[in-house]
């Protein structure tokens, strides 16, 4: 406690602090309860999910929402449970690798080098953050579609390395990395890719996890309705929306897919906090 | 005049060796930055261009696109009533939630900055799980249930305030509003990160300094010294605000249906999935789709000259 009064800065006032405490705790509840609603809607009983009054948190909590999951897709699904959530992984995984490597290839030499056309590249890439995917969704359903990749894993994947948002930040994040590092590896006789591989990549560790977080959270909830049609290859979000559709006997049912979808980008914020924050200190842009 | 011309491109002619010379010099850059820009280009770049290609046909996959000049946009403007009240839900989230939680972001990222570490961490994770927490906002469905039993109905009815249950979600007076308290609770997301950490990383000195310099309160101290550090991040932000608020559709769609009592609760990209994906007029869907891209684009080229500013 003395620790935090020593840390005070001199131009604050106490009840100033208290205030602030007060607020930021009542607003924290009203941010977290619907969460938290929807956690313990998936722990409830069915007894309980129509109780009224109803109460917060169960009184016998269960994980049978959970279960019913499986039986759920077993009866109505061709398609069993794990093969859902194969697809979802090898997406997500797949997609999120190729996205980190070919980002960061690129996103080294703009942010270490300087060449013709460099600068403008990184412009572009800074205006196609300006606007939403929803506006290129049909030309890229067009090309997909040229492609041959309609109703493959390709049509998801693809996309998702070549994510603006993660480029940004990594050769934003690259450019705090001191010049003499590279240049010591030059000397010692590095080609270009060593210096990447073995000195530029271990060094920005921080942004890696950015960048995962960033695709995972775009691919695990990808549903990529437009994209894919047969039913082995759908994805886990969509199958578990079909079952939340199934009306007001599966509401336990369908809070326990809110959770499963939520639980995988937050668990992986929640780990790699400090390293994200760490990458975001770079993310202002400059003029 | 010749003489000036012969002077100017000259001049270009040599500029565009020494680039080429260069280039040549740094081939292994483009090698590096070679398969990011492909992809780049070709679900980036290219879609946008060919977008506004299309928009200026009459396409449904079947047949080939047949150039029909403006009449996809003229129809818009003139006669597609539900696209009008699109633009016009569309712009009110934006103009409501988009500055909102702008605002709110960096407020709360201010309000946290002082905490001890570890409490600092764990409001950020409180703060920013909403917006990464999937489709979790659906369980707002839930407490805006139209019946009775519905919380909010019910919460409202015993407090007395109203006397019959409101159909918060079919009603197309509530509609709008309950959105925006969706968004605004989701728009705590990638800006207020930035917010966040680059709070974090303004100078400590300048703060002592401004003690010396009689800075007697927390908002003389953000307006004078926190802000102007803050710019970078200023800018940043706004571009997720502006690009997040203009592309609501899902929250509209999950919360009020698709489509909507009345399509009153449309907005321009569930316009652009209608014609898009369910009737596939491509031509007319990419024709809104560039309206709403110069919207975005206009916008954020706005606010950036607004904010170049702050400070100055």
């Amino acid at each position: 406690m003395s620790k935090l009064i020593k840390k005070r800065k001199p131009n604050r006032s106490i009840a100033g602090d208290i205030a602030l405490y007060i607020f930021l705790i009542l607003v924290a509840m009203v941010m977290v309860f619907p969460i938290v609603y929807a956690v313990s809607s998936a722990l409830k009983p069915l007894d309980e999910l129509f109780k009224f009054p109803p109460r917060i948190f169960p009184q016998h909590p269960t994980f049978d929402n959970f279960s019913d999951l499986f039986v759920t897709m077993g009866k109505t699904g061709v398609v069993t449970f794990s093969r859902y959530l194969f697809n979802t992984v090898f997406i997500t995984f797949v997609g999120t690798a190729g996205h980190l490597i070919i980002a960061s290839m690129g996103a080294f030499v703009l942010a270490k080098y300087e060449f013709p056309g460099g600068k403008t590249f990184f412009k572009i890439v800074t205006v196609s953050m300006m606007f939403t995917g929803m506006v290129t969704q049909i030309p890229n359903y067009l090309i997909i579609n040229k492609l041959g990749w309609i109703d493959t894993y390709w049509a998801i994947i693809v996309p998702a390395f070549a994510a603006p948002m993660g480029f940004f930040l990594m050769k934003q994040f690259m450019e705090g990395l001191p010049t003499s590092l590279i240049e010591a590896a030059k000397i010692d006789g590095a080609n270009e890719w060593t210096v990447f591989s073995r000195i530029v990549m271990p060094n920005v560790k921080p942004a890696w996890m950015t960048l995962i977080i960033f695709s995972v959270q775009g691919l695990w909830n990808n549903r990529a309705s437009t994209f894919i049609y047969s039913e082995e290859r759908k994805t886990l979000v969509y199958a578990l929306q079909q079952i939340q559709s199934g009306g007001i006997a599966r509401t336990g049912q369908g809070a326990a897919v809110l959770v499963v979808v939520m639980i995988v980008p937050i668990l992986i914020f929640v780990f790699s906090e400090s390293q994200i924050l760490e990458t975001m200190a770079s993310s202002g842009l400059k003029d | 005049m010749k003489e000036y011309l012969n002077k100017y491109f000259t001049l270009r002619k040599h500029n565009a060796q020494v680039a080429w010379k260069k280039a040549k010099a740094r081939k292994m850059c483009y090698l590096f930055l070679a398969p990011y820009a492909i992809l780049f280009t070709m679900f980036y770049v290219f879609p946008v261009v060919a977008s506004i290609f299309y928009s200026f046909t009459y396409y449904n996959i079947l047949e080939p696109p047949r150039f029909i000049g403006l009449q996809n946009y003229i129809s818009l403007v003139l006669q597609d009533d539900i696209f009008l009240i699109g633009v016009k839900n569309t712009m009110m989230i934006a103009l409501i939630t988009g500055p909102l939680g702008y605002i709110l972001s960096f407020l709360f990222a201010w309000l946290i900055n002082e905490l001890p570490r570890w409490i600092r961490s764990i409001a950020v994770v409180v703060f920013y799980a909403p917006s990464i927490a999937g489709n979790c906002y659906v369980i707002f469905s839930v407490f805006f249930r139209g019946d009775a039993y519905g919380y909010v109905n019910a919460f409202l009815m015993n407090l007395g305030i109203i006397d019959t249950a409101k159909l918060w979600l079919i009603d197309p007076k509530y509609m709008l509003p309950i959105c925006m308290i969706v968004i605004l609770w989701m728009s705590l997301g990638t800006g207020f990160l930035s917010f966040v950490a680059g709070l974090q990383g303004v100078d400590r000195a300048q703060f002592e300094a401004g003690y010396v310099d009689g800075i007697k309160n927390r908002w003389q101290e953000l307006w004078y010294i926190t802000l102007p550090n803050m710019k970078p991040m200023l800018m940043f932000g706004a571009i997720m605000a502006i690009t997040s608020s203009f592309g609501v559709c899902e929250v509209t769609m999950a919360l009020c249906g698709y489509p909507s009592t009345n399509y009153a609760a449309r907005t321009i990209v569930t316009h652009l999935y209608d014609y898009g994906f369910d009737r596939f007029e491509m031509g007319y869907a990419c024709a809104i789709a560039t309206v709403l891209f110069l919207m975005m684009i206009l916008c954020n080229k706005a606010i950036q000259s607004l904010l170049r500013r702050v400070g100055t």
